[in-house]
């Protein structure tokens, strides 16, 4: 090979060089270290050259805690309940308050409100909300003549609490998000359905969400992604409690490492929840893919034949 | 099936009225073409007729039943759209299949008939394909082929060949042609095409500024025009215009302008009596100069070549009279120098004559 043609392939590789190496030393430095640290058994207090290294048995030892087993559980309850729930209220409302009508502007406004104040707020206002004496909930039952509810105080009811105030802040997102996208939806395919004879429900189920879908993943995505990492609001509400009704792992790992003082074995849960996280969002993602690829294979098969 | 009527319909956009109390009847089983320079509102006819846009007064009955408040769906129409307006997510059989499966037609029914249309259209290699995979020309046949499977009383096209080629419009002009005559159905079109408007109309609506100018047979239209604009706008290449004045000389009626007087049928003078001295505007359509000597009452008229383009079956050439351009149309055939002078005659009989403010014909 000569070297001008050697220079004129890597050319475009060394420009991206420096921005590369910057990237990725401060990606995998932390990560690394996390998982360096995951490997001993380090105390809070201890200086990182004192710990003993222990090879994979935090891990084996977190695997083999109910307590993660109990708090593993309550995190998948959580994300998949709030990522479902939020996407089907979100989508909703958003296909519903679409047509332009008076005011509404001002309404889309008040309506992501929530999402802007900060989470430590949030987990007050509802812990105050929640209140079994004081609380608006409660009050307004009493008034209604029912019986007050134990939001927070039992374990039945504190991750339905839990998973309400994370709704109530989160769909917001998925709301703006699929609003954007409807709006940029092709009128004209829309007008061809209303003459081809699609009813609102089939123009919703045939035009609109399929053409929605690639945004719709991508929110779906995040909010899962930020579901499983959820930690002010729940710590400030409940504490994870009672008992480990609503611990999710991220809870979790901070009771582990600021609590126990355990940092290694911290570093080793932030891992494992790392590696769930990473595990769904590339199913997801091949998911997406393996289907494309599947709608091309069909197609070069037709266009063969 | 059933006839469309529009009575006094009207389309504002704001204050702006794009429609301008549009009456029309269109008769049953009639193929309707609406021509028009482009932004006369020929787009927004056919919306509304298909319950896209609300008419802002007036009323629309298909059948003679007024459609103003029903959905597009109740209507029973299928309409080709301007922008083809295709599914992006559907492949093109699903694409033209769509109406069919809401109508939760049988599935071979289905097969059948996207078969069939597919086949008459040249699309059926394109079956597989989505519509961001297709040229301009094959979403456009896509786009009609999804009206054409259905089975609607009404079908709206609009400017549904434009992109084509024009082999492949011929083509598909004379399968529409073909399936006119061979369906019962009403069917409203509307294109930019000269040929397309004459060759396929039942009646031809000129439309200009949201008002109908003249409605008729393409006959009827290229001989009779109402007025000016019409007379512009059918015809490839369009009519000549030159001032001039009506005059009387020696018992006849002439009409003289700058480089030209011309005597007039004695008919005319009939339908015009007494408005000698009147400023009118002059048309002769590009085919009405004669290559051969006057005879009878035609009058000689020497015209200068200043520049001529073949065009395969004619040639067209530019030339001048008192100062102004003008177009005239020759067989190919004829051998053409620059700079030459030649002799047409111009029959009377061929000349129409237009108010000059008014612009309506006399
Ligand atoms: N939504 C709208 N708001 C305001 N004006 C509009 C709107 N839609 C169309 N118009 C105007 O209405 C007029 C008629 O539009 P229309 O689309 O019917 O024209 P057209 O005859 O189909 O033209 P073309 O041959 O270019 O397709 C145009 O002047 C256009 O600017
Ligand atoms: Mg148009």
């Amino acid at each position: 090979m000569k070297p001008t043609r050697f220079l004129n392939r890597a050319t475009p590789y060394l420009f991206l060089a420096p921005a590369g190496i910057i990237l990725l030393f401060a990606l995998l430095y932390p990560i690394g270290y996390l998982t360096m640290a995951s490997f001993f058994d380090w105390r809070m207090g201890t200086p990182f050259a004192d710990a003993v290294f222990y090879g994979f048995k935090n891990y084996a030892w977190i695997l083999n805690d109910p307590n993660f087993h109990e708090s593993f559980m309550v995190t998948i309850t959580f994300a998949s309940t709030v990522v479902v729930l939020e996407m089907v209220i979100g989508v909703g409302l958003a296909l519903m308050l679409e047509r332009p009508i008076r005011g509404m502007s001002v309404f889309r406004t008040i309506f992501i409100l929530p999402m802007m104040i900060a989470p430590i707020v949030v987990g007050l206002v509802w812990r105050y909300m929640y209140n079994p004496q004081f609380g608006i909930f409660n009050k307004t039952l009493k008034k209604w003549g029912f019986e007050p509810i134990p939001w927070l105080s039992s374990p039945d009811w504190a991750l339905p609490s839990v998973i309400i105030a994370d709704i109530w802040q989160w769909t917001p997102f998925i709301f703006i998000l699929s609003l954007a996208a409807l709006q940029s939806l092709p009128r004209s395919s829309l007008e061809a359905a209303r003459i081809d004879g699609a009813s609102e429900w089939q123009q919703i189920i045939y035009i609109k969400i399929p053409l929605m879908m690639p945004v719709l993943v991508v929110a779906a995505l995040l909010r899962m992604i930020d579901a499983f990492k959820v930690l002010e609001v729940i710590f400030i509400m409940t504490n994870g409690g009672p008992g480990l009704s609503t611990e999710i792992m991220s809870l979790q790992i901070y009771k582990t490492a600021f609590v126990s003082w355990e940092l290694g074995r911290a570093a080793a849960l932030s891992n494992i929840l790392l590696v769930i996280v990473l595990v769904i969002t590339l199913t997801m993602f091949l998911y997406t893919k393996a289907r494309d690829a599947r709608m091309a294979r069909i197609q070069a098969a037709v266009e063969q034949y | 099936m059933s006839e469309i009527i529009l009575e006094n319909v009207v389309k504002r956009y704001g204050n702006v009225a794009v429609i301008d109390g549009l009456n029309l009847t269109m008769e049953d089983n009639e193929f309707t073409v609406l021509v028009g320079p482009s932004g006369c509102g020929k787009s927004t006819t056919l919306r509304m007729i298909a319950g896209l846009e609300t008419v802002t007064s007036g009323e629309i009955y298909i059948g003679g039943k007024p459609v103003s408040h029903l959905e597009p769906k109740d209507r029973d129409i299928a309409m080709v759209f301007q922008d083809y307006a295709l599914y992006p997510h559907m492949n093109v059989a699903k694409n033209m299949s769509f109406a069919l499966r809401l109508a939760r037609q049988s599935k071979t029914e289905i097969d059948k008939r996207v078969k069939k249309v597919a086949e008459m259209l040249g699309i059926e290699p394109l079956l597989a394909r989505k519509p961001a995979q297709l040229s301009g020309g094959q979403r456009q046949r896509v786009a009609m082929g999804r009206a054409l499977v259905r089975d609607s009383g009404t079908f709206l096209f609009d400017e549904p060949l434009s992109n084509l080629d024009a082999k492949l419009r011929a083509q598909m002009r004379a399968e529409l042609a073909l399936m006119r005559q061979r369906l019962e159905k009403n069917m409203v079109y509307v294109t930019h095409d000269q040929v397309e408007a004459m060759t396929l109309g039942d009646r031809i609506v000129v439309m200009h500024q949201g008002i109908i100018q003249q409605q008729g047979t393409a006959e009827e239209l290229y001989k009779k025009p109402v007025n000016k604009f019409v007379a512009g706008f059918l015809g490839s290449p369009p009519m000549n215009f030159f001032d001039g004045i009506l005059g009387e000389s020696e018992g006849q009626l002439m009409v003289s302008g700058d480089g030209f007087t011309l005597p007039l049928p004695d008919e005319v003078k009939a339908r015009i009596q007494a408005r000698s001295e009147k400023a009118v505007t002059v048309g002769i359509r590009p085919s009405a100069f004669l290559l051969s000597p006057a005879s009878g009452r035609q009058v000689q008229l020497e015209l200068p070549i200043i520049l001529s383009e073949y065009i395969g079956s004619q040639s067209v050439i530019v030339s001048n009279l008192g100062g102004q351009q003008i177009l005239i149309e020759v067989g190919s055939d004829t051998p053409l120098t620059a700079n030459e002078v030649l002799s047409f005659a111009i029959d009377p009989e061929s000349i129409y004559l237009f108010d000059a403010e008014a612009e309506v014909a006399l």
